[in-house]
């Protein structure tokens, strides 16, 4: 039996970032940015090594399952929620993304933020949200998970507003926590309703009970408790994640600065839905309604994001509109079942994604802050390395052979294509989107490196990002390469190495009873591909040339203003809202009743004490009367028993 | 020999007659005599008591507020004559410089 030394001090992983956090975060501002990140490097870094040597035991000791009770957090009656952690494959996968990730965004960090205002803050705050992350997909029952969800909300809210002079970045941050405050609202209903029907929010104990052959599956339609419990969590899972109808945030929360925006708008927080959704797998497999629901809103959102991405001139917003079409792809994937695709996905979106957004930054670093892409163009030259680590991010998403992204959005196009309900549909909009994906991403392409150049040469000198910031980009580059090739030999009739070593956890997900799905595969790969290709046509057809940006009109207009949801929102939910708080809560309950009740105190005191005040006339003889007015009273009260017969004598 | 009850009824009549001359008239020196006759009105009914009981104590009683009255009179009369001083008025009215 080898020794379990990491494992069996899990919290180890985790508390790593979180003093990391703390020492910047209390003496980090009268640090020089040197030792600031070197805190934050090595708390990242260590973590990282913890994780790997977590992995390495976890894998040594031959278990399938590792859990662990650390201590009580809150025990009432029957209810416990402990400090529990697990390790099991779907967590490694999890835990070696987060850290592995965080800590090459944390290297590329060092670049781009060397020359901004409160260092120090920003990488306090980045480790604090890696500490949150590593909590949430450590967690061993909901309520822990819980913990981290908000955790990572509230850095992320912190992250968006980091430049907290501007207003638009402020009023990003506030509309991001409050977006996913009312996903959040779901979510807790259906952790309190999980907890009344399995008395337990324990993953272990809850999916066991879940799993038992009494529990029935409710069939398609049927609104029961798992179902709805199911479709709360998910509500959760959509505003965390940015599905329809709460993605709303996720665009506007690129006024983070982009390292932020990389690691947790693209590569690790906004992926929490889907692994929430994959870790409750055992609860979704029984309630065919709630995984239609998933499915459609993935696909959905997948088509809905990418059709709004086609016509962004922003870089960075492009990008947003990207990462909410890609994280519907993975709920599609976790909606027709294939909860294995879907974190195949989730590993390499996290790789092509965390690089595109780091080559988008040091794209505009180069640009000194330009963020449009109208005011690019003919970079390729002069930034050779970002444009040739953003041109394998690109043919990543876009789906191409042998790149990251062709084997797990076919994996889960195939899953599509073979579900139960309507999966044809599902696949031909699934599809569509791949079209556009990558359509938008080569046209980010053109329109960024090649063409004329149509910035001002006189005020923008156009240079390379420093090492800091490329060699992540490489590293990054070679996994978007290379992070797909798990399932590589199951394109030959082989094994899915991916969905193999997760299947512990999540079920095979092999479609049973199905003849030649080898070739059926093959078939969609091939069609994939010509999809992929197409948008790369189009894409290099439409602005290959010198181009100009057009005038806005017709269907553009609606995509640019993406589809005018926002305005949406802003008419049925944010202005009566805000008319109700104006007009009834601020002027006629704020102002009538509670002021009302204080100041009519305060003038009522003042009006009695007027009244009173002018008793004490100073005219001498009106004491006098008072006093004898008082006499007068006092004999009555005294001899009222004498008086009271002799008044009213024989009444009695 | 006279009845108590006549000793207390008229003890009674000057001291509201006493009380009448302080609240409604304006002269304080027709108050200040008010004032003395309330006092001597009260005397008359510890003097009355005293008698009807046979027992001293009222005629001590007596006898020290005839004492106070003096000493009441001679602060009350000095009061009296700076007021009319500075005054040139015994109109009690017109005595109000604490009025708002």
């Amino acid at each position: 039996m080898p020794t379990l030394l990491i494992l069996n001090h899990l919290w180890i992983i985790p508390l790593l970032p979180l003093l990391g956090s703390a020492i910047n975060g209390l003496l980090g501002w009268k640090w020089p940015n040197r030792i600031v990140h070197s805190v934050a490097l090595g708390a990242t870094g260590l973590s990282f090594a913890c994780a790997l040597e977590a992995v390495r035991e976890f894998f040594a000791s031959g278990q399938q399952f590792f859990r662990k009770e650390f201590f009580d957090w809150i025990v009432a009656g029957t209810f416990r929620a402990g400090f529990d952690l697990q390790f099991d494959q779907l967590t490694v996968v999890m835990v070696l993304v987060v850290t592995g990730v965080g800590f090459v965004i944390h290297i590329y960090s060092t670049g781009y933020m060397a020359h901004e205002e409160g260092y120090w803050r920003f990488f306090s705050y980045l480790n604090l949200f890696m500490f949150f992350m590593l909590i949430l997909v450590l967690a061993a029952n909901y309520s822990l998970l819980f913990v981290g969800w908000e955790g990572v909300g509230l850095c992320s809210y912190l992250l968006i507003g980091f430049y907290y002079l501007k207003k638009s970045a402020t009023d990003a941050g506030k509309k991001a926590f409050i977006v996913n405050r009312i996903g959040d609202f779901g979510f807790m209903l259906g952790m309190f309703l999980l907890y009344r029907t399995f008395h337990s929010l324990d993953f272990q104990t809850l999916f066991d009970a879940a799993s038992k052959p009494g529990v029935a599956i409710e069939p398609l339609g049927q609104f029961g408790t798992i179902t709805i419990a199911c479709l709360l969590l998910f509500m959760g899972a959509t505003g965390k994640s940015a599905q329809l109808p709460l993605y709303v945030w996720l665009p506007d929360a690129m006024e983070g600065p982009t390292p932020v925006s990389a690691l947790i708008h693209a590569a690790t927080m906004v992926t929490a839905g889907v692994y929430v959704v994959a870790r409750s797998h055992v609860l979704y497999m029984h309630t065919p309604t709630a995984m239609y629901v998933v499915a459609i809103v993935g696909c959905a959102t997948a088509f809905f994001a990418a059709t709004i991405g086609v016509v962004k001139s922003d870089i960075k917003k492009v990008l947003a509109y990207s990462t909410v079409s890609q994280l519907g792809y993975m709920f599609l994937a976790c909606g027709v079942g294939a909860f294995g695709a879907g974190i195949f996905h989730l590993m390499t979106h996290a790789f092509f994604k965390a690089l595109l957004f780091l080559s988008a930054g040091s794209v505009i670093h180069s640009m000194g802050g330009e963020q449009d892409m109208w005011k690019m163009g003919g970079l390729y030259s002069k930034i050779k390395i970002t444009f040739w680590c953003m041109m394998i991010a690109t043919i990543a998403i876009a789906g191409f052979f042998p790149f990251a992204a062709f084997f797990s959005k076919d994996a889960i196009l195939f899953a599509a294509f073979n579900s139960e309900h309507g999966g044809k549909a599902l696949y031909a909009v699934g599809l569509l989107a791949a079209v556009l994906t990558s359509f938008y991403m080569f046209r980010l392409i053109w329109l960024t490196f090649f063409g004329k150049n149509r910035y001002d040469e006189h005020h923008v000198h156009v240079h390379e990002s420093p090492l800091n910031m490329t060699i992540p980009l490489m590293i990054l580059a070679f996994l978007s390469l290379t992070g797909g090739w798990f399932a590589l030999p199951a394109l030959f009739g082989g094994k899915d190495y991916f969905s193999e070593f997760v299947a512990p956890v999540l079920g095979s997900g092999e479609i049973a009873g199905l003849e030649n799905a080898h070739s059926l595969e093959l078939t969609l790969s091939g069609v994939a591909m010509v999809a992929a290709a197409l948008g790369l046509i189009v894409a290099w057809r439409m602005y290959a040339k010198d181009v100009r940006q057009g005038k806005s009109e017709g269907l553009h207009k609606i995509l640019y203003n993406k589809y005018y949801v926002d305005e949406l929102y802003q008419a049925a939910v944010v202005g009566p809202l805000v008319w109700i708080s104006q007009n009834v809560l601020w002027k006629v309950v704020d102002v009538g009743v509670i002021d009302g009740a204080v100041n009519g105190i305060a003038s009522g005191t003042t009006a009695a004490g007027d009244t009173a005040r002018h008793q004490q006339s100073g005219n001498t003889r009106s004491y006098a009367v008072w006093v004898l007015v008082g006499v007068v009273v006092v004999f009555a009260i005294i001899f009222w028993p004498v008086l009271h017969p002799a008044l009213f004598g024989g009444v009695r | 020999m006279v009845p108590t009850n006549y000793y207390l009824l008229l003890s009674a009549i000057l001291f509201g007659l006493g009380i009448v001359a302080f609240v409604f008239k304006r002269n304080i020196i027709t108050i200040f005599m008010g004032i003395e006759l309330m006092l001597n009105a009260v005397n008359l009914a510890f003097v009355a008591f005293s008698q009807a009981l046979g027992k001293p104590d009222g005629e001590v009683f007596v006898l020290f507020v005839i004492i106070v009255a003096a000493a009441e009179a001679a602060v009350g009369l000095g009061i009296i004559i700076l007021t009319a001083r500075n005054r040139r008025s015994l109109n009690v009215e017109n005595v109000n410089l604490l009025k708002l």
